[in-house]
């Protein structure tokens, strides 16, 4: 039976009622009383230098306040980026500007070159077309080889090439790696790309500016996944306003996966321009600004090459990567195919050499940022594809090929730097092994082939690095800010809990599964607990949600702070009891009297704190209201094991997914309806990556999936009814509730699954195809197979 | 969106005299147009919508046998309407964009707008339809003239289009995978005296009779009879979700299957 509450109760989400029945409280819903709105005007160029912008007859027009370009923005600092990577040389990486608004040069489609804050959006819209523009267009840099060929056009005249650094990993590893591949049985080698991706949350970015001459307090209301770090990051580094004078919302939020956790420059530019207006001012992207501003994902091209001995043990692994940064490095972009790419190039596998080299490169493109998985699905993919390739060539069983090599003992060092505390791989590939039905995929196929169709079977498997992450390990790395986390538990009169969360719920269920865990702590009904987040004004500094951190860090931080509450009310109760408090027990809301059938409920042990008439006030202060902040030993570690099932019809290279079964080890699991939930959705964009989504540009820099017409979402009769499990449960060592982060996994795993299975159907109808880039469109498969007809 | 006039007359006549204004326009099910405006892509001076024309909607039987659709009847009306008299057509119109799209957007609308990628063009030119305007009749051969381009002059209005019900008739469509448009549309509508064969979505000239593929079936009713016959890629168009050849591959494996499933 599961239980119907706390810890491990599949808790229907509460949170969903208001999602549902329209009742939400997005950031377009806010609206400021006496508010402007603005709009930007952005380049429709990918590369060019600006002579002039003539503001004169726009700035005339009906309802235009004011017109801000670049000049506006001259005193303010640029967008910061959040990360320094340090070169295979040791030296720094190449950093340029990122102003708020254009100076000087437009660096990618999007580009923003103007702002114009109006009365309506209408007027704003009809000023921008009366904004005289001319602008020299400079040829545009897009591949990233090209890129870097010498005497390129530069992306930034003041850097010394497009090159942002080239990063060697571990680059002590290097002759070694080299000699062993050099000497090997068997090298398998596969050359790849890992597409652009658009991360596409349902709603798109919104910024609303507020000040108030009152107290000279700056409001900033924002799509944000993590509201301080904005605070933080705009307030220090752009606009220099100090904490105390600027407060950042982040209400609900329509997902973000990834995209949302950037400080952009719309932000900045509502915060700025509310003071300088006067007027609260508002910004809300149409879905075609999204695809040209929010942070792109991915895009990789990458060579790997997997050495093997003759027993078929991996012996060595060397990887070349291209990582496209865009015209300017996102906030966390300079991270993503370093730290949190090189770092899980080992995988689930005790292969004892690798040496990983990125080269991040910088092309007259849209920034390129952290999406859902950020680095760590790029690396699964390429290590995943390379495995099974290397199985097919060797002519054995691709699952007994992972198995041989799998990491079986823990804790793990990598050679890649990192420490798997604890796993279990054999564990859920026996579970898949078990769901999957792999013994009756003969009689699966042959009736696909009745039908005219291939069918293929692709197995994956992945490791993840989540709970991010250690401050002091990420800060040797390059991180320019801390990375715990912080609750406070604040116990009301009567019982009844808010707890205020650093971290940030845009659709992973925070409200519901965080008061499981205080519920199951404290032994009271988890409708007694609400949680408060998003708003930088009512929360402790924490450090928001991406990554898998939230239960992580975040529930760890609020476990901590419960702890103390419990503490301390066990002092209360002590007096309350006239017993020693070493005999208070705490069980189902009751603190009782060990070996007695004295008690007191929770609710009289909290009205006590906040009434203290008879109350131990010479030992400790009354009230009963804790915050702790939580920064982990170690990252987390979710693996598992994937299967999915494939038809492809070879008559118009169509690929259907039949069947898709994930079994994820997640260590404990708080809920597990959500947990499911979230695996769903990752599997949905992995899919989504595998066979569907494409951001294209062309060679002078135009983006050609500019919109729904030609980008491909995902979209309900795209992906099977899933088969998730996640039984197999090693849990985490280092944090109090033995979790791991669930987010991401799904992401992460399906991509190399699906491309495996297509391969696979491929080769049984005597395709011999031996990769395919995402996505594995009609098209590509089509060619694909008339390549090798 | 620029601003416009608006206009929601209830007889034709006030239509055809509130389009004679200069930059005015009629307003279908809007399922184009309105993203079009709201893209500022066009700029009207008034909207004339033709949702208020009852004579321009429903569906009938003509007494030589046609079917008569209306030139404002929806998508998702025709879906229900012509199941059991032209099944073919229903299905075309039914996997018309999504439910939002189909209960807005109109077959005159679809026709005068002529998007290479769009369905009934293929139907309409298959069956040799007639297309019915306030002032004329016109012949499906010569009302379709390219990419986004048809015989209809400024301010004329479809009122009804009128197909000959096939014996048999099928449409496959090969959806896009981004806009779920036809990526290669192929409506093949067999008749007592031959076979005709449009297709939507592969030409850069927009929906076209694929001729030897009529010949060969009008001969011999059967896929098999389409193994000598095939399309070159050239003039098929290339883009991000495939090459000209590849849509011309299509058009081969989508018009085997619609003489297959012909009914
Ligand atoms: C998400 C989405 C998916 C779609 N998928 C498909 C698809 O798979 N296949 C497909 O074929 N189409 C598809 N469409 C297009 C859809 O069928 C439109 O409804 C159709 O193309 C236009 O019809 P409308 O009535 O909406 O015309 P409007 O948008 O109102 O008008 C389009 C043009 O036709 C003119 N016009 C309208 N009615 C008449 C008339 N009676 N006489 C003369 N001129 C007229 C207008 O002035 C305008 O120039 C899709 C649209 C959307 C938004």
């Amino acid at each position: 039976m599961p239980k119907d509450s706390g810890i491990g109760a599949p808790s229907k989400r509460r949170e969903d009622v208001r999602f549902l029945t329209g009742a939400g409280n997005y950031t377009d819903d806010i609206n400021v009383h006496g508010q402007a709105y603005v709009h930007f005007l952005r380049s429709d160029v990918a590369h060019g230098t600006i002579n002039s912008i003539n503001t004169d007859a726009a700035a005339a027009m009906s309802g235009v306040i004011r017109i801000f370009t670049g000049v506006d923005f001259e005193g303010v600092g640029g967008l910061p980026c959040g990360w320094q990577v340090t070169d295979r040389f040791g030296e720094a990486m190449q950093e340029p500007g990122h102003p708020v608004l254009a100076q000087g040069k437009v660096r990618h489609v999007g580009d923003p070159i103007a702002a114009i804050v109006a009365d309506s959006l209408e007027e704003a819209r009809n000023a921008a077309e009366a904004i005289e523009l001319d602008i020299t267009e400079l040829p545009a840099v897009v591949d990233m080889k090209a890129a870097l060929e010498d005497g390129a056009t530069k992306v930034h005249d003041d850097l010394t090439s497009n090159l942002c650094y080239d990063w060697g990993f571990v680059e002590d590893n290097r002759d070694a790696v080299d000699d062993a591949i050099k000497n090997a049985a068997h090298v398998t080698t596969l050359e790849l790309v890992n597409q652009r991706l658009v991360a596409n949350p349902m709603e798109p970015r919104v910024a609303v500016g507020d000040y108030s001459r009152a107290n000279d307090e700056s409001t900033l209301y924002t799509t944000s996944q993590n509201p301080h770090v904005i605070r933080l990051l705009m307030g220090a580094f752009v606009l220099g306003i100090p904490e105390h004078k600027l407060r950042v919302v982040a209400p609900d939020v329509g997902g973000g996966f990834g995209t949302k956790i950037f400080h952009y420059a719309e932000e900045a530019f509502c915060t700025f321009a509310a003071k300088a207006c006067n007027r609260p001012v508002k910004w809300t992207a149409s879905r075609s600004e999204a695809f040209m501003s929010d942070a792109h994902g991915r895009d990789h091209v990458t060579k790997i090459e997997l050495a093997l001995d003759v027993d078929n043990n991996f012996t060595a692994l060397r990887t070349e990567t291209y990582a496209n940064m865009g015209a300017y490095l996102s906030t966390f972009a300079p991270s993503v195919p370093t730290w949190l790419h090189g770092t899980l190039m080992a995988g689930n596998y005790k292969t004892p050499l690798i040496y990983v080299n990125v080269k991040a490169v910088f092309t007259n493109t849209v920034p390129v940022d952290a999406y859902r998985g950020a680095g760590r699905p790029e690396a699964t993919f390429q290590l995943e594809r390379v495995v099974d390739k290397a199985a097919r060539e060797l002519g054995v069983d691709p699952i007994a090929l992972r198995r041989q090599n799998f990491i079986t003992e823990f804790p793990y060092a990598t050679p890649v730097a990192v420490e798997y505390d604890t796993g279990d791989y054999e564990a859920t590939m026996v579970k898949l092994e078990e769901i999957a039905d792999i013994s009756g995929f003969a009689a699966r196929r042959a009736e696909s082939e009745k039908h005219g169709k291939l069918r293929g079977f692709g197995v994956n498997c992945y490791i993840e690095a989540c709970g991010i992450a250690p401050s002091n390990l990420v800060g040797q790395l390059g991180a320019r800010a801390g990375l715990y986390d912080a609750a406070t538990v604040r116990v009301n009169a009567t019982g009844s809990i808010s707890v205020m969360v650093g971290a940030h719920s845009h659709g992973q269920g925070h409200e519901t599964s965080f008061p499981q865990v205080v519920a199951e702590m404290l032994g009271i009904d988890e409708g007694m607990i609400d949680i408060v987040h998003g708003d930088s004004s009512k929360i402790p500094f924490g450090m928001g949600t991406y990554g898998s951190r939230s239960i992580a860090v975040c529930g760890s931080a609020m476990v901590r702070a419960t702890e103390k509450i419990i503490a301390k009310a066990k002092k209360i109760a002590a007096h309350l009891l006239e017993a020693a408090e070493a005999d208070i027990e705490l069980k189902d809301g009751q603190f009782s009297v060990a070996g007695t059938d004295k008690s007191v409920a929770w609710g009289d042990v909290t009205l006590a704190a906040y009434v203290p008439h008879n109350y131990p006030l010479e030992d400790i202060e009354p009230g009963l209201e804790e915050t702790a902040f939580y920064d982990p030993a170690n990252f987390t570690y979710p693996a598992g094991a994937y299967a999915c099932e494939v038809e492809v019809d070879p008559e118009t290279g169509q690929v259907t997914v039949d069947r898709f079964v994930a079994a994820d080890d997640f260590g404990n699991i708080i809920n597990p309806m959500i947990v499911s939930g979230q695996v769903h959705g990752g599997l949905a964009q992995g899919i989504g990556q595998a066979l569907l989504e494409n951001c294209a540009y062309d060679e002078n820099g135009q983006l050609l999936s500019a919109s729904y017409m030609d980008y491909a979402m995902p979209r309900a009769d795209d992906v099977p009814f899933y088969e998730v499990d996640h039984s197999a449960q090693t849990p985490c060592t280092h944090n109090p509730l033995g979790v791991k982060g669930c987010g991401e996994a799904g992401a992460i795993g399906s991509p190399p699954t699906i491309i495996n299975a297509v391969i696979d159907a491929l080769h049984s109808g005597g395709y011999d195809v031996t990769h395919i880039d995402m996505p594995a469109s009609p098209s590509r498969v089509w060619a694909a197979m008339n390549a090798v007809k | 969106m620029y601003a416009f006039d608006f206009e929601r007359p209830t007889t034709l006549a006030d239509a055809v005299a509130a389009l004679s204004k200069d930059e005015a326009q009629a307003l279908g099910g809007g399922q184009t147009l309105i993203p079009t405006l709201k893209q500022r892509l066009a700029s009207p001076s008034a909207l004339v919508s033709l949702t208020g024309i009852a004579d321009m909607k429903g569906i009938c039987t003509s007494d030589d046998g046609a079917l008569c659709i209306g030139g404002g009847t929806t998508h998702a009306t025709v879906a229900r309407e012509a199941a059991d008299s032209f099944p073919a057509l229903s299905d075309l119109a039914g996997n018309i964009g999504d439910p939002a799209v189909r209960n807005r957007g109109t077959i005159g609308g679809s026709l005068a707008n002529n998007d290479p990628a769009a369905c009934y063009p293929s139907a309409a030119l298959a069956t040799a339809a007639t297309l019915v305007t306030n002032s004329r009749s016109i012949g499906a051969d010569d009302y379709f003239q390219g990419m986004f381009t048809t015989a209809l002059e400024e301010g004329e209005i479809v009122t009804e289009v009128r197909f000959p019900i096939p014996e048999k008739a099928a449409y496959m469509k090969f959806e896009q995978p981004a806009s779920r448009f036809a990526m290669v549309g192929v409506f093949m509508a067999k008749y007592t005296d031959g076979v005709r064969v449009a297709v939507t979505g592969a030409s850069e000239e927009g929906v076209f009779r694929w001729t030897e593929a009529e010949t060969a079936l009008s001969a011999n009713f059967s896929g098999d009879s389409l193994s000598g016959v095939s399309l070159s890629g050239e003039g098929m168009i290339t883009d991000l979700h495939g090459s000209g050849d590849y849509r011309a591959h299509l058009v081969g494996v989508m018009t085997r299957r619609a003489v297959a499933a012909a009914r």
